[in-house]
């Protein structure tokens, strides 16, 4: 697969400009290590008073952060940093020296920023993930995790989607980093179940700012209590939303006019 | 003094109009300003719903009142300082203001003052969207208001103080994010926004009272709302002004020993 011989280039020169400074991984370690333990340490403050919050139990919501953090790494190792340089290309106008390289230019600018440190919040998504469920006790038939991954691809490629349908915007509107801070203070919303949330605010946490199916859905998946119903529509509006980024990104492109053109 | 209001009026003036020109990037920010007491305040509506109808003496509506209240008020006293300082130093532009001749965190209060003041009416909206939603629990008498006042103004100058003291860290280490990650933890444990004082566990409670962070947002929407004795309330100012001026000395120190140790390239 060109994809993953590309995504590996990337990676490898991501780890090759941090390996000067093997500090910054303490320094990220421990960043990861805080927000984690707030975010613990928060539930513990509110399963103090209650045994379920909207009908999930402690663990199944600690498995719900750890899927907060994994989603969230990935986010912050590739995607964002991709979609910042984005914008940035299509100010300063470099963005030609992409769109002439043989490769799809979508591709490139979907990868060609690998922030490695962010893997620490990938690995500790996992551990968390790992744990809660073996504190739930419920042992993960192949079923279950084949639903996890499903759902969890899904909610990647929406993300990714919506990711590159804001930035994409910057053809026509140029100066668009603080279009994607959006996506970062909503983003917050998805430590909690969206079904605690009233009516408006699940529908714009579902389908405005994706984050109901980035997280919610794949920790359901996690807690057994996914439809397949709900699996399915995933899916779908993984498709539509990946095909409507691509139209989109597109339109961007042939209405885009570099600093040389 | 006369010089030091002209400065504020002068720097008040620029500073709206340069907000209004960036109006939409703020409107982009204040939505996590929004959102946050937002989340806090469903999650606890659905704990207290579930647990009988009240924890530590809120009801949903009250959990409702207690978080409409607490976005304003931590609105008014947010600042963002930490993170500018962490660039001012990085890129050498702390140069620039260290030549001024007044103190420069009067431009940064006064800047920080005409934010607030663009983004008061669409705060103002939200707290008003909000409270047609969740019907908040909301009776405020004449002398809660007038004592909020003072309470409000007090909470801002403490966490202005103690938040542009610790951003002064970005002088002696470039490596903030940490500090600023334990600060915005404690803020958020210790100040009433994860929680209302009342629904924390005992030994959080005590740290809260000494720490600064309750008397800079818990306390003065605990005051609005009526939660507060008499006696608490006194004991609230007296804890803020006590802190206004512990944080005025540290600052002073801190300063000179900061701008001493600083060296920018160019400079």
């Amino acid at each position: 697969m060109r994809f993953f011989k590309l995504l590996w280039v990337f990676v490898r020169v991501g780890v090759m400009g941090e390996m000067a400074y093997p500090a910054n991984f303490l320094a990220h370690l421990l960043d990861s290590v805080l927000e984690l333990g707030t975010a613990l340490a928060g539930l513990a403050i509110i399963f103090a008073h209650t045994a379920t919050l909207g009908g999930w139990r402690s663990d199944e919501l600690v498995a719900l952060v750890g899927v907060y953090f994994l989603v969230g790494g990935v986010i912050g190792l590739v995607i964002q940093p991709g979609m910042e340089q984005l914008t940035e290309s299509v100010r300063d106008g470099t963005l030609d020296f992409t769109l002439t390289k043989p490769e799809d230019a979508q591709l490139l600018v979907s990868i060609w920023r690998v922030e490695i440190w962010k893997i620490i919040d990938v690995g500790l998504g996992f551990v968390v993930v790992a744990i809660a469920m073996a504190r739930l006790g419920e042992r993960v038939g192949l079923g279950q995790a084949a639903a996890f991954a499903a759902a969890l691809l899904a909610g990647g490629v929406i993300v990714y989607s919506f990711w590159l349908i804001l930035a994409t915007t910057a053809f026509w509107l140029v100066r668009v980093e603080n279009i994607l801070v959006i996506f970062q203070s909503v983003y917050e919303a998805g430590r909690w179940p969206v079904s605690i949330y009233p009516g408006w605010l699940r529908f714009a946490l579902t389908f405005l700012v994706p984050v109901a199916f980035a997280i919610t859905v794949p920790a359901q998946a996690l807690a057994g209590r996914l439809t397949w119903q709900v699996l399915l529509g995933a899916a779908a509006f993984a498709v539509a939303l990946f095909t409507a980024a691509r139209v989109f990104w597109r339109l961007g492109v042939r209405h885009y006019s570099g600093a040389s053109s | 003094m006369r010089g030091l209001v002209d400065l504020y009026v002068q720097q008040l003036k620029t500073g709206v109009a340069s907000m209004l020109q960036y109006r939409a990037t703020l409107f982009i920010w204040l939505i996590g300003n929004i959102l946050e007491p937002l989340i806090y305040l469903v999650v606890w509506s659905t704990v207290s719903g579930s647990s009988g109808g009240s924890i530590g003496g809120y009801a949903a509506k009250d959990f409702a009142a207690y978080y409409i209240v607490l976005m304003l008020v931590n609105q008014a006293t947010f600042t963002w300082v930490m993170y500018e300082f962490d660039y001012r130093i990085r890129e050498g532009t702390f140069s620039a203001i260290l030549l001024h001749p007044v103190h420069p965190i009067h431009a940064d209060i006064a800047e920080n003052l005409s934010s607030k003041v663009v983004s008061l009416p669409i705060m103002v909206a939200a707290a008003a969207g909000l409270s047609v939603i969740f019907h908040p629990a909301l009776k405020i008498t004449l002398w809660m208001a007038a004592a909020f006042v003072p309470a409000l103004v007090l909470a801002f100058l403490v966490r202005f103080l103690v938040e542009w003291t610790i951003a002064l860290a970005a002088f002696w280490t470039t490596r903030v994010t940490a500090i600023n990650q334990i600060h915005f933890m404690a803020v958020l444990f210790f100040s009433g926004q994860i929680a209302p004082l009342a629904v924390l566990p005992y030994p959080l409670r005590v740290v809260a009272t000494i720490l600064p962070f309750r008397w800079t947002i818990g306390f003065p929407v605990e005051l609005l709302l009526g939660r507060l004795s008499p006696g608490q309330v006194l004991t609230g100012f007296a804890a803020q002004a006590a802190w206004l001026i512990v944080a005025m000395a540290i600052l002073k120190f801190a300063w000179r020993a900061s701008v001493k140790n600083y060296s920018a390239v160019g400079a």
